[in-house]
């Protein structure tokens, strides 16, 4: 079985802060995700009987869209889901060949795809089905978080950012170290209360989700107020009248 | 197996050293490359994905696409993109794509074609259309799709003679169009757009996901971070409705009643902008109360023709002179003695009616009268309570100086949900009327006019192709499209007949500005009102998703005359850069390129991306070669038009005048002097901006600058636009209107006033009798709220429900669902039903179901919700695929499970009496696709789960076989084992 880096202070936690609030469902991500790691670091993402019955491929992120809730709590949720990078990975801790590992530097799980045996022990530890076999290859895949994006030399600096962040119409995606409770990332979260997917779980993972913002049905301020004026008894001739001695200017 | 994966199995992994394979294996370390290099090069084009056309960036590695992502410079996406532009490499690597001419062999619609080389395919498109310019233009019908170069192929059918020449707009939104445009002279998302930075209160009608979407999603997110109220106003709640504040979820085809109910509030509590009213509005303006005159309704004007208002004595005043003070409501006696009213006093009287209140139409539109209220008092708190002024200066038409700009935060944005009825013009008139009374058009927080907008409400040209103006080897005087403002102006033979193959411009769609794609093929296989000889499309899938009542649009196309045996429309060329439904069904097959592959502008002269802060047009360069035998559809239209010796096409001399194809037409046309297709680096030196000789390097210019121009407009220039000295100078001097002139908006229409006299009998063009009380009714100056047509003439109780559509966001056109990438996230669709409405029929949470309308019957799988109005049944629209078409698997889900409601929906309207109307909005020709009513009844457990109707596959082409595997971007990446 494979170890987890052992835990230091200051430890850096690359990952994402993901705001459920604006999250439109549009996919933007996931293509984007299979656009730029289909060329990269964990190349290729499969896909298997592309234009036949049972089309199926490869993705480090998928949208889930559902409905909760009920009457005027009721909402359609999108939900965009890829690996979470947990501190306590049991995909990493479960591999029996140190294949699946976290990166003592960054906190990123990575699949070493030269020693994977495609045993799937990892998509069977993860609570969050996360992680995507390419059967074709033989080897398990995940979400790289960019690697070969985020400390790219070859690329301008606002575009050291995963694939997924940086197409993302709505903004609804953040990239950052969470380990620093002064990034960005860290301080959204502070802001927003960001949760964790599943925290009973324990697996403690690096990527937080934004829950949708409070009070979203409250009826606009001094707007019942307003209302209460809007309909006095009044025939439509004597509301004209309101308006017949009124001079305005051209 | 593609080339492609040939090379990725032949690929060997990179060597690495024995020590490295050695720690590899005993230590959970790998090397990783975290810079690798990513391209060869980068080149900038506009996507097409879907029709927002968004700045890219298209990284080339080893000749093919490494990856493809957003211009962070470009004014319409600012760097992002979406689920589909990502998807881009393998819209490039789809086998469907057509590879070379076709020429049918066989019977039309059966599939079997030869392939022929380009100068066959051209010569007989000319064998076919040099005969019909030189006896009748008019029997070309040139219809067009999605496409992006609306200003060419309408110069074209000028040129070439024929007023049979549309695109896609009369079933897309041409209502919604023309309300704005004859109302603002500007329109709901192409021609307008919310003030994203401003605004406090957005209200979305019937909104999907599916047009200018980047924009919108940057847009609203902006306004969630920043706290502003955003209403989705739709019968479903799925992609932007799922992030809205509140969610209502009306009954299809009400908005306008809803519309009127929040128009009635704000009258009742005297919540309205008086001020704004009279100064950019007709509200002032007299109206001639006549009954039975020939100018009833008319304006009011003095001897020079301009419009009276009513002074402050209660006498007319001229209603063109600033600063004069006048009353909105009163009476005044004309210097003939007869009655005028100002237009507040008529939209006042009739919108404060009762039956306008939010208890008379809460249960037509579904929301209950309290929510009516609270949105008009939400409404009138972001108006007037919230009123925002920014600190610039600026002077007015009239040079009045105003030391700010003054908002009333509230912006209004919509689509679909209220062109796919056959109300939508007259509701989004209302949804027009609302946003004026609330003073919230191009003011601070409000909805704002993308420049070049406004133009003048309604703005100058006008049909051309009266049958005066069509003769043989003759170009028409102007484009076929345009902007009647009166019965004179209309297309129509002497007996009042229709002059137009797809009858726009007659007394069936007096306002059809967009022309009526979705009646042609029926017109022209009944010869109704004529036949015609060639019907040429391009990248329209007329054979399926895009034509109502497919199954009968299938038969039409191979209808044939048992007199003769010959086919009623006797050729068909169609052009597409993909195997859609529609190629089956030509006679030639003309394959163009794919969006990376060719040159492209998006022109002001034509839909362009402009935006509030000032004008934009932009190009696409070829970032590919063809690796197949296909031609720009643009190329092949501008050589066809030099062949048949079109004079716009041609020099004095009889030669090609764009030699150097449509890059060559788009430097070098000039539709008037000084204006071309592109308004970026005119002038020799390529330093003028919208007026401009044609400049050889500005192309060039173009690649430079990412493949976009835009024209920042100085802030004191952007807003109040309709009124603002400055910005109208500088459209002049642009070249975006005639005349530095102010634009009032229109609450009261008087070019439909002018219709309607006509069907009183007054004038010298009125419609046939069985036209008049439909024009009558119809075409009111105000707007007006009416049951969708099929609505009022089927059994409701036979057909309980509505029906409607949506494009999900992930997917615009209908080569969407061969993308490999994007057909995995939606391979088929199912009906969705409220859970409600559902359990009370039977239903399981997945079940199978029969769909019937007035006109058909279908099978599909459904699903239950909560989000969807409880009347309301709705689907993803044009996922379901005919069997063998788009090189799919004749099994796909998309042939299998996936469905099109088309089926249900009829061209015409459910007879009573057999009058024959089109299934569509009476003013404008708009195809009703929102107006479908059906019954669903749960299919019986021993049915198959597949759709029906299914139809026999076509006979399929040469092409390379479907791949078991796609490896796509593997030659890019680092060793791998196999």
């Amino acid at each position: 079985m494979t170890s987890l880096p052992p835990p230091r202070a200051g430890q850096k936690k690359l990952g994402l802060v993901i705001d459920l609030d604006i999250c439109v469902g549009c996919h933007a991500c996931a293509t984007a995700c299979k656009e730029w790691n289909s060329g990269g670091h964990s190349g290729a993402l499969p896909d298997f009987d592309p234009y036949g019955a049972e089309a199926w491929g490869v993705w480090f992120n998928r949208i889930h869209s559902y409905e909760e809730g009920d009457g005027d709590g009721a909402r359609t949720v999108h939900f965009p889901k890829s690996c979470l990078h947990c501190e306590d990975a049991a995909c990493v801790t479960v591999c029996p060949t140190g294949a699946s590992y976290k990166r003592a530097e960054d906190g990123i799980v990575l699949v070493n795809a030269e020693i994977c045996i495609g045993c799937k022990l990892c998509s069977w530890a993860c609570p969050y089905g996360a992680r995507e076999f390419d059967a074709d290859q033989g080897v398990m895949k995940k979400c790289t978080l960019c690697i070969d994006r985020i400390y790219n030399d070859n690329l301008a600096e606002a575009e050291r950012q995963p694939a997924c962040v940086l197409v993302c119409p709505v903004g609804a995606r953040h990239f950052g170290d969470l380990g620093d409770p002064d990034s960005n990332v860290s301080q959204l979260v502070a802001e927003r209360r960001g949760r964790d997917l599943m925290p009973e779980l324990g697996y403690r993972p690096v990527n937080k989700y934004l829950p949708p913002r409070p009070g979203r049905m409250a009826p606009h301020p001094a707007a019942a107020a307003a209302a209460a004026g809007a309909s006095e008894p009044a025939t439509a001739g004597e509301r004209l009248l309101r308006w017949v001695d009124r001079l305005l200017s051209l | 197996m593609s080339s492609q994966e040939d090379g990725a199995r032949r690929a060997q992994p990179a060597p690495r050293r024995f020590f490295e394979r050695v720690r590899d294996y005993f230590s959970p370390h790998e090397i990783v490359d975290t810079s690798p290099k990513i391209a060869d090069e980068v080149k900038y084009t506009t996507c097409y994905m879907c029709a927002c056309r968004c700045g890219i960036k298209v990284h080339l590695k080893d000749g093919a696409i490494r990856y493809i992502e957003g211009n962070r410079d470009h004014p319409v996406n600012r760097g992002v993109i979406c689920g589909k532009g990502a998807s881009g490499i393998m819209q490039q690597h789809s086998p469907a794509k057509l590879r070379k001419p076709l020429r049918r062999v066989g019977e039309r619609g059966a599939g079997a074609f030869r392939e022929i080389e380009w100068d066959e395919a051209i010569a007989t498109a000319i064998e076919w259309l040099a005969p019909i310019r030189a006896s009748d233009p008019k029997r070309l019908a040139f219809f067009t799709g999605r496409d992006q170069s609306q200003s060419l192929t309408g110069y074209w059918a000028a040129q070439f003679g024929t007023p049979n020449f549309a695109a896609h707009g009369g079933f897309c939104s041409v209502n919604m169009a023309a309300a704005g445009m004859y109302t603002l002279g500007g329109s709901f998302w192409e021609f307008g757009e919310p003030d994203w930075e401003h605004t406090r209160y957005l209200l979305m009608f019937g909104v999907a996901e599916d047009h200018d979407s980047n924009p919108i999603k940057i847009g609203l997110s902006n306004l969630r971070r920043r706290g502003a109220k955003f209403v989705s106003v739709n019968p479903v709640r799925t992609g932007y409705s799922a992030i809205a504040d509140e969610w209502i979820g009306i009954r299809p085809g009400t908005d306008g009643l809803l519309a009127l109910a929040l128009v009635h509030e704000l009258l009742a509590a005297d919540r309205i902008d008086l001020d704004y009213l009279a100064r950019y509005t007709n509200a002032p303006w007299l109206v001639i109360q006549a009954p039975g005159a020939a100018d009833d309704g008319l304006f009011a004007r003095d001897a020079a023709g301009a419009p009276l208002a009513l002074g402050a004595d209660g006498q007319p005043v001229s209603a063109v002179l600033a600063d004069t003070a006048v009353k909105l409501v009163g009476e005044t006696r004309l210097d003939d003695g007869r009655r005028a009213v100002p237009v507040f006093q008529l939209v006042a009287a009739r919108y404060l009616d009762p039956a306008y209140a939010p208890e008379a139409v809460a249960e037509s539109c579904g929301v209950p009268a309290a929510t009516i209220r609270r949105l008009a008092a939400e409404l009138a708190q972001a108006a007037f309570a919230e009123t925002i002024e920014l600190p610039v200066a600026w002077t007015d038409w009239a040079g009045r100086r105003h030391d700010t700009m003054r908002g009333r935060p509230v912006a209004m944005h919509a689509m679909r949900g209220i062109s796919a009825h056959s109300n939508g013009f007259q509701t989004c008139r209302a949804l027009h009327l609302l946003q004026m009374l609330l003073g919230t058009i191009d003011v601070p927080g409000g909805w704002r006019y993308k420049s070049p907008h406004p133009k003048p409400a309604p703005p100058g040209p006008k049909p051309a192709g009266k049958p005066e103006q069509v003769a043989p080897g003759t170009p028409l005087p102007g484009i076929p499209l345009g902007y009647p403002m009166g019965p004179e102006d209309l297309l129509i033979e002497a007996d009042g007949g229709p002059a137009r193959i797809d009858k726009a411009f007659s007394w069936e769609a007096p306002i059809a500005a967009h022309g009526l794609m979705h009646l042609v093929i029926r017109n022209a296989a009944n010869g109704d009102p004529y036949p015609i000889d060639t019907l040429f499309m391009y990248m329209a899938n007329m054979a399926w998703n895009s034509a109502m009542n497919t199954a009968e649009t299938m038969e039409l196309l191979t209808a044939k005359d048992p007199a003769t045996g010959d086919y009623r429309i006797p050729h068909i060329i169609y052009s597409d850069a993909y195997y859609s439904e529609t190629v089956a069904y030509a006679d030639l097959v003309l394959p163009d390129t794919t969006y990376l592959e060719r040159w492209d502008c998006i022109s002001l002269l034509d839909r362009p991306i402009g935006s509030a802060e000032g004008p934009a047009d932009s190009i696409r360069q070829p970032v590919l070669q063809p690796d197949r035998d296909v031609r720009p559809f643009q190329d092949v239209l501008i050589e066809l038009g030099a062949r048949l010796g079109l004079p716009g096409f041609v020099t004095a001399e009889g030669q090609p005048r764009y030699p150097g194809g449509y890059a060559d037409y788009i430097v070098n046309h000039e539709r008037r002097p000084g204006v071309g297709p592109l308004a970026g680096w005119r002038g020799a030196e390529g330093d003028r901006a919208g007026r401009g000789a044609p400049n050889p390097e500005q192309l060039r210019r173009y690649v430079a600058n990412g493949c976009f121009w835009k024209y920042e407009l100085p802030p004191e220039q952007r807003y109040f636009k309709h009124a603002n000295r400055s910005y109208l100078e500088t459209a002049a001097a642009m070249g975006f209107i005639d005349r530095a002139e102010p634009i009032v908006l229109q609450l009261y229409v008087e070019p439909l006033q002018r219709f309607r006299l006509a069907a009183q009998g007054h004038g010298a063009v009125v419609p046939p009798p069985r036209y008049r009380e439909r024009i009558a009714t119809y075409f009111d100056p105000l707007p007006f709220w009416y049951m969708p047509f099929e609505e009022a003439r089927i059994d409701r109780t036979a057909f309980p429900l509505h029906a409607i559509s949506q494009r999900p966001m992930p997917m615009y056109h209908s080569w969407h669902s061969q993308n490999a990438w994007l057909r995995q996230i939606l391979g088929y669709n199912r009906l969705f039903i409220n859970r409600a409405t559902g359990r009370a029929l039977g239903l399981d949470e997945e079940d199978w179901v029969w769909v019937s309308s007035h006109n058909g019957r279908i099978r599909v799988p459904t699903r239950l919700m909560d989000g969807v109005n409880p009347d309301t049944v709705w689907t993803w629209n044009a996922i379901g695929k005919r069997a063998g078409a788009w090189q799919l698997d004749p099994q796909a889900p998309e042939a299998r499970r996936g469905f099109l409601l088309n089926h249900l929906i009829s061209e015409l309207l459910p007879a009573t009496g057999g009058d024959g109307f089109a299934n569509a909005d009476p003013v404008t020709g708009q195809a009703a696709w929102y107006d479908l009513r059906v019954r669903i009844e749960r299919a019986a457990a021993r049915e198959p789960h597949t759709t029906v109707p299914e139809f026999a596959p076509p006979a399929g082409l040469r092409a390379p076989p479907r791949p078991a595997i796609l490896r796509y971007g593997v030659k890019a990446n680092r060793g791998e084992r196999r």
